[in-house]
């Protein structure tokens, strides 16, 4: 079986899931080719152990994102089983990728068993999907679920320089408000909902955050609110699904929305002061107090550690 | 020039793409490892979809042109248009199909023979719906009919003869500019959306759906290429453990140390 991986990029650099798309081509076994869009980290790619090949794709139209101009590149080199990151742009990608191949897309696989059987989560959490493709296919792959490949790779490198006619221009790039670790990205989070009070209350997850080396997540009534809380904060179904290995939840209730978003983290802990909110139901380990009282200890604790 | 992008935008023909889904607030149940559609409390419009109609409408407004509705879905989601109609849309199109186990190459094939049956140049539709959870219909429809594609919308307006759109990036957020033909897909928006008013409900109820199948658009959908063996309710957690007053947090740390090794 081939096997083509599309390289999450991250700016300039090779995204670390990247390694975890590898990991899980590994295990389906068969030849791997993993294409660099725009060439970003091709040399770290070719280290990547289990890809045989890297094919570093270079070219104008890779200097902004634009699925269509990107994937009419891309398509051509993918072969088999084409693997990408689900994040929204890996998804987009690969949609597009398959359209021109003419194969299904199949997202956000949380695991891939014998016979490339898939697992997903499907209607906001509340059911798991499993399926099989019955030809070549385009899947992505949720961060964190896979386990990276190593590194001490030399597969061969490849240039193509690529052209392809852009169609979607950037005007203006606006940074991020802040430069803290996002929430997908992050194995640990700890979030904050309207429980917190006021905005400014934050400074106390940040914190703990800072700590712990986390990201700060929030619920959507935190965001909708306080505007000193940007959308990419929120967790939950209209907003990011996270998938961490611990997730605090520090004054959310626990609405099935924000579930969505958050029920598959590994462990869960929440601190409440209401005994009876529905967060319990779903927190490995609970603690009902104000955030007030629990949080510099919380803060504390950590710091010992 | 001027002219000519004028006469341009009174003839450009919106569509916007709707998925009928479980209403976020009902309980999905299982049955023979399919998710039970009769067991489905409320149906409602997928949310995202929502705010690409919300932008659809505003496109109209300051731009002028037609805007359909299109969903493809069993009968019960013509619903779904009629409320479309009630707050602005022109028209309805109707693909009468189960898609529950259709691949995504399958339902892109009919969605984009839908707007081109439309004759729609400015597509929108959800990032993501909320019972498949994927986000591959948008793009799919875009380089099926060959238009732009910009995900992670929160924000479309014209602008001189193209539109200019805010979406999310990896490093914050882009303004982009596209021309027709392209397709939006939306992530949540900081708009309100609108409510329909009495008129507006009366005037949809007068409106004509356009009901078709598949084979009426001249699509052959071929053979779903994706399998599902099973759907399945998440595995049930053990109960967790619950402790009083903020003096327990020394101990849920030792134990997400020892007990979870997270930490
Ligand atoms: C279509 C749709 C999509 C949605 N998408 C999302 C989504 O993506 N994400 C999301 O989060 N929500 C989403 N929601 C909203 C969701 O339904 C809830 O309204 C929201 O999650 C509530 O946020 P919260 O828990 O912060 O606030 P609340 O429900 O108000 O809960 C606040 C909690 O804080 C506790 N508290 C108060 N004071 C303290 C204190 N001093 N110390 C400790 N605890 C305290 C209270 O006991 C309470 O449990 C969506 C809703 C809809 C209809
Ligand atoms: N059957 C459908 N009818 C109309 N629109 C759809 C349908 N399926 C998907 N869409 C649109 O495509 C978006 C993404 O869907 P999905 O790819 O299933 O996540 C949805 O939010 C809708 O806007």
């Amino acid at each position: 079986m081939n096997i083509t991986i599309i390289a999450e990029t991250n700016g300039n650099q090779l995204h670390s899931v990247t390694s975890q798309l590898a990991g899980a081509a590994s295990s389906l076994g068969g030849t791997t080719t993993l294409l660099c869009p725009g060439g970003v980290g091709e040399s770290e790619a070719s280290e990547i152990s289990g890809v045989s090949k890297v094919i570093s794709l270079k070219g104008d139209c890779f200097s902004s994102f634009d699925s269509g101009a990107w994937s009419a590149v891309m398509a051509p080199h993918c072969d088999g089983v084409v693997i990408a990151s689900s994040s929204p742009t890996g998804r987009e990608l690969a949609s597009q990728i398959a359209s021109k191949m003419g194969v299904p897309v199949v997202q956000d696989l949380t695991e891939i068993g014998q016979d490339l059987k898939m697992t997903r989560s499907v209607y906001s959490g509340k059911a798991i999907e499993t399926s099989t493709a019955s030809g070549s296919c385009v899947i992505t792959l949720r961060q964190n679920a896979f386990e990276s490949a190593g590194s001490g790779g030399n597969a061969e490198l490849i240039t193509v320089d690529s052209t392809s006619e852009v169609s979607v221009a950037v005007k203006e790039a606006m940074a991020k408000a802040s430069e803290r670790l996002d929430v997908s990205e992050a194995d640990i989070i700890i979030s904050g909902g309207r429980g917190m009070g006021d905005p400014a209350n934050f400074s106390h997850l940040n914190e703990v955050a800072d700590v712990i080396g986390a990201a700060v997540g929030a619920s959507r009534a935190a965001v909708d609110s306080w505007d000193e809380i940007p959308h990419n904060m929120q967790v939950g179904q209209t907003g990011k699904t996270v998938n961490p290995s611990l997730y605090i939840a520090v004054g959310i209730s626990g609405a099935i929305q924000h579930l969505a978003g958050m029920r598959s983290s590994k462990y869960i802990v929440a601190i409440n002061k209401d005994p009876d909110a529905p967060i319990f139901g779903v927190a490995d380990y609970g603690i009902v107090a104000t955030w007030e009282e629990a949080l510099p200890s919380l803060k504390e604790e950590l710091a010992k550690l | 020039m001027g002219i000519y992008s004028r006469v341009d935008r009174d003839n450009m023909t919106i569509a916007v793409l709707l998925k009928q889904v479980p209403d976020t607030t009902s309980k999905i149940a299982v049955s023979d490892g399919r998710v039970d559609q009769d067991s489905v409390s409320k149906w409602s419009t997928s949310p995202y979809d929502e705010y690409a109609l919300e932008y659809a409408l505003q496109l109209k407004e300051s731009g002028g042109g037609d805007l359909v509705a299109i969903t493809c879905g069993p009968s019960r989601s013509s619903k779904m248009l009629t409320d479309a109609a009630a707050v602005g849309a022109d028209s309805m199109l109707h693909v009468e199909a189960d898609t529950s186990e259709m691949d995504s190459r399958q339902i892109q094939s009919i969605l984009a023979a839908a707007v081109k049956h439309c004759g729609a140049d400015v597509i929108l539709c959800g990032k993501q719906a909320a019972d498949t959870n994927s986000g591959s219909t948008g793009p799919g429809v875009a380089n099926l009919i060959g238009a732009a594609c910009v995900g992670m919308v929160s924000e479309v307006n014209v602008d001189g003869d193209g539109f200019s759109a805010l979406r999310a990036s990896p490093s914050g957020n882009e303004r982009v500019m596209v021309s027709k033909p392209c397709l939006f897909a939306f992530d949540k928006a900081a708009t309100e959306l609108r409510r329909p008013n009495v008129k507006g409900i009366m005037m949809a109820k007068k409106k004509v759906i356009e009901t078709v199948s598949p084979g009426d658009l001249g699509v052959d959908i071929g053979e779903s290429g994706v399998k599902i063996h099973a759907h399945d309710l998440p595995p049930e957690k053990p109960p967790g453990q619950k402790f009083e007053g903020a003096e327990s947090v020394s101990i849920v740390v030792s134990k997400l140390r020892e007990e979870a090794n997270v930490i």
